[in-house]
């Protein structure tokens, strides 16, 4: 079992590596899903593994003893994260050769699309600071790639920005895992809890809030969210997807890191307060803006405050319920980018002004938006329901009433938006008038459609087995909220 | 922790930050080698006084894990600089200069605020 734990990280970095030798495409793409499917089997293994023994699966790579070597640790809820990226990965890489885009042609597109699974696994399993630190460099660099891969205009000019912000980031991060090695002496998360405790108050909040912004950008929370609206919508929708799925969930996973294990109940009337403002601002970018590309990644942000308010509020109750949130989040965001793939190639355009009548023109292309965006703004029988009544109860019980009002209303704001691309795009007349060259895209691009749809039928997967889902995420609470329980299964009690 | 290293280390994050704030592409990789350097001193300075060695077996030892974060550091930085000169290159063969561009959506999207518009289109005006 520990063995398996290495997998994620180990089999796409072999295929990265040997993709970038074999540079034709049918070959980078057969090394590509043997080695995310590899992944996402080692991962399918612990988390197994983990539903049925509810322990934590550590790691030590080298076999060196627990103080000096990299451990990698799985808990519950790195191993549902990484299985849920990893199936993710798997099926918009699919998706991505269907689209026959120019960029997965590109050599280098398949070598930095497993660059970035490795990091996006590396960042789950990480058991100190400065491998995190790594790991977000290795899917940064290979997000910068995939985001300018074309190198057109616009993805330069909004690439810079990305490219720049994160690595303002990543230096706040390298900083913030300099100071807390200077004040403790280590950087694993397991020895990390004990020695913080110690410092004083003045130090904890200074190294708090340095991994806070440096997370905080990570996972565009207000006000550090600017740069996700921009960058996000100039790359193709099959790496957009990708990111707006996994990325800023990676930045929430530190979060939760750091809010449960080093620095525990501190944030957390600084963090209800930010989600708060993440919900709202970011719908309320949404609702202004109108072209689906931009509506979209505005949601990205807004939904992020609704995790963030699950730290926040910081209960057992709110942290199953966050982590139920991730898991409906994730495939819901990536799918809506999917269809927003499918709509592009079928009309040829996102902006609300340009596109009309879809429904009457495709009928299963409308139910494949309708899904996930009415589960997105959360109404029943849909996940989104599900999450955020699991949110709202948990912050009820908290006492917390204003987040949750401010969650309701955000809500109630998403509906709008979506109403918005509803109407615009989907309902009237069909528009542009292709009655002649239509372009059928469901039907020409079968990868493409079956493969958003397997996502789709993945988001309600997730509220059909709502239930024993719900029991594991509490599961992965309850580890969470013992700090305890992380310290004694990686350095042994 | 010495005091020049203390001042090294405010001059490069100073300096790194000014650059930054710069809008030529040119300055902007400037300033992030110069705060990459400001970050590695930093931890270089928490690993011990200045002239300790880091070999096992002599009692003035430092710290050696510090100058193996630093050496990752250095190589992702490295990696780091060469992608954002890239970057910086194919924007001067695209436009010309190495200026970074505002963003075109919002801007629109900010322009549309002044005239009265309407959320949601209806097509009905236009003729296909």
């Amino acid at each position: 079992m520990n063995a398996l734990l290495g997998l994620p990280l180990a089999l796409p970095l072999l295929g990265a590596a040997l993709t970038i030798v074999f540079r034709s495409s049918s070959v980078q793409r057969a090394i590509s899903f043997v080695s995310l499917l590899g992944a996402l089997g080692a991962s399918i293994g612990v988390l197994v593994h983990l539903a049925i023994e509810d322990d934590i699966v550590v790691s030590r790579l080298g076999g060196w003893p627990a103080a000096v070597s990299i451990t990698l640790v799985g808990d519950r809820l790195s191993a549902l994260m990484l299985v849920i990226a990893g199936a993710l990965l798997v099926i918009v890489l699919a998706f991505a050769i269907g689209q026959r885009a120019a960029d997965e042609r590109s050599p280098f597109y398949h070598p930095a699309y497993l660059v970035l699974a490795a990091g996006i696994g590396q960042a789950f399993l990480s058991g100190d600071l400065f491998n995190l630190f790594v790991a977000f460099e290795l899917l940064l660099m290979a997000s910068y790639v995939l985001l300018t891969l074309e190198g057109t205009d616009a993805q330069v000019r909004s690439g810079t920005t990305y490219v720049v912000l994160n690595v303002v980031e990543s230096m706040v991060l390298l900083t913030a895992v300099g100071l807390v090695f200077a004040a403790t002496g280590t950087v694993s998360m397991a020895e990390l809890p004990e020695r913080l405790a110690e410092l004083p108050d003045g130090v904890q909040t200074g190294l708090h809030l340095l991994l806070l912004v440096a997370f905080g950008i990570k996972a565009a929370v207000f006000p550090l969210f600017f740069w996700l609206p921009d960058a996000y919508p100039t790359a193709p929708s099959s790496v957009t997807a990708v990111f707006a799925g996994l990325l800023t969930k990676v930045g929430i996973y530190c979060m939760i890191r750091v809010e449960t294990l080093l620095f525990p109940g501190q944030g957390s009337t600084l963090l209800l307060w930010i989600a708060g403002l993440t919900m709202l601002i970011g719908v309320f970018g949404a609702v202004s803006h109108v072209e689906m590309k931009r509506i979209l990644s505005f949601h990205i942000v807004s939904q992020i405050g609704y995790m963030v308010m699950g730290i926040g509020i910081g209960t057992e109750l709110a942290l199953a319920a966050t982590v139920f949130y991730l898991v409906h989040h994730i495939p819901v965001k990536a799918s809506l980018f999917l269809v927003q793939g499918l709509v592009e190639r079928e009309t040829g355009s996102t902006a609300l002004d340009d596109v009309g009548g879809l429904a009457r023109r495709s009928g299963p292309l409308a139910v494949l938006f309708l899904v996930p965006a009415l589960s997105l703004a959360g109404l029943p029988p849909f996940s989104g329901f599900l999450a955020k009544f699991g949110l709202a109860r948990a912050g009820f019980d908290a006492g917390q009433h204003v987040v949750v009002v401010a969650a309701l209303l955000a809500s109630l704001f998403t509906l709008v938006s979506m109403t918005k691309i509803w109407m615009a795009m989907f309902w009237g007349d069909p528009y542009p008038d292709v009655a002649e060259g239509r372009v059928g895209v469901l039907r020409h691009h079968p990868l493409m459609s079956s493969t958003t749809a397997l996502v789709i039928v993945g988001t309600v997967a997730v509220a059909l087995v709502a239930g024993p889902l719900f029991d594991y995420c509490t599961g992965a609470a309850a580890q969470l909220i013992d700090p305890g329980i992380y310290r004694a299964a990686v350095l042994g009690s | 922790m010495n005091a020049s290293l203390v001042v090294v280390i405010a001059v490069l994050f100073g300096t790194g930050t000014y650059l930054l704030l710069q809008r030529t592409l040119t300055r902007i990789v400037l300033g992030v080698g110069l705060l990459g350097n400001g970050v590695n001193v930093l931890i270089l300075a928490t690993s011990s006084r200045a002239g300790d060695v880091p070999l096992v077996g002599r009692d003035d030892t430092t710290d050696s894990v510090p100058q193996a974060l630093i050496l990752t550091a250095i190589v992702i930085g490295f990696a780091i600089t060469a992608f954002l000169l890239a970057l910086a290159w194919r924007n001067w063969t695209i436009d010309g200069d190495d200026a970074v561009e505002d963003d075109v959506e919002d801007r629109r999207v900010a322009k549309a605020r002044q005239r009265v518009v309407t959320d949601v289109p209806d097509h009905e005006d236009v003729t296909p």
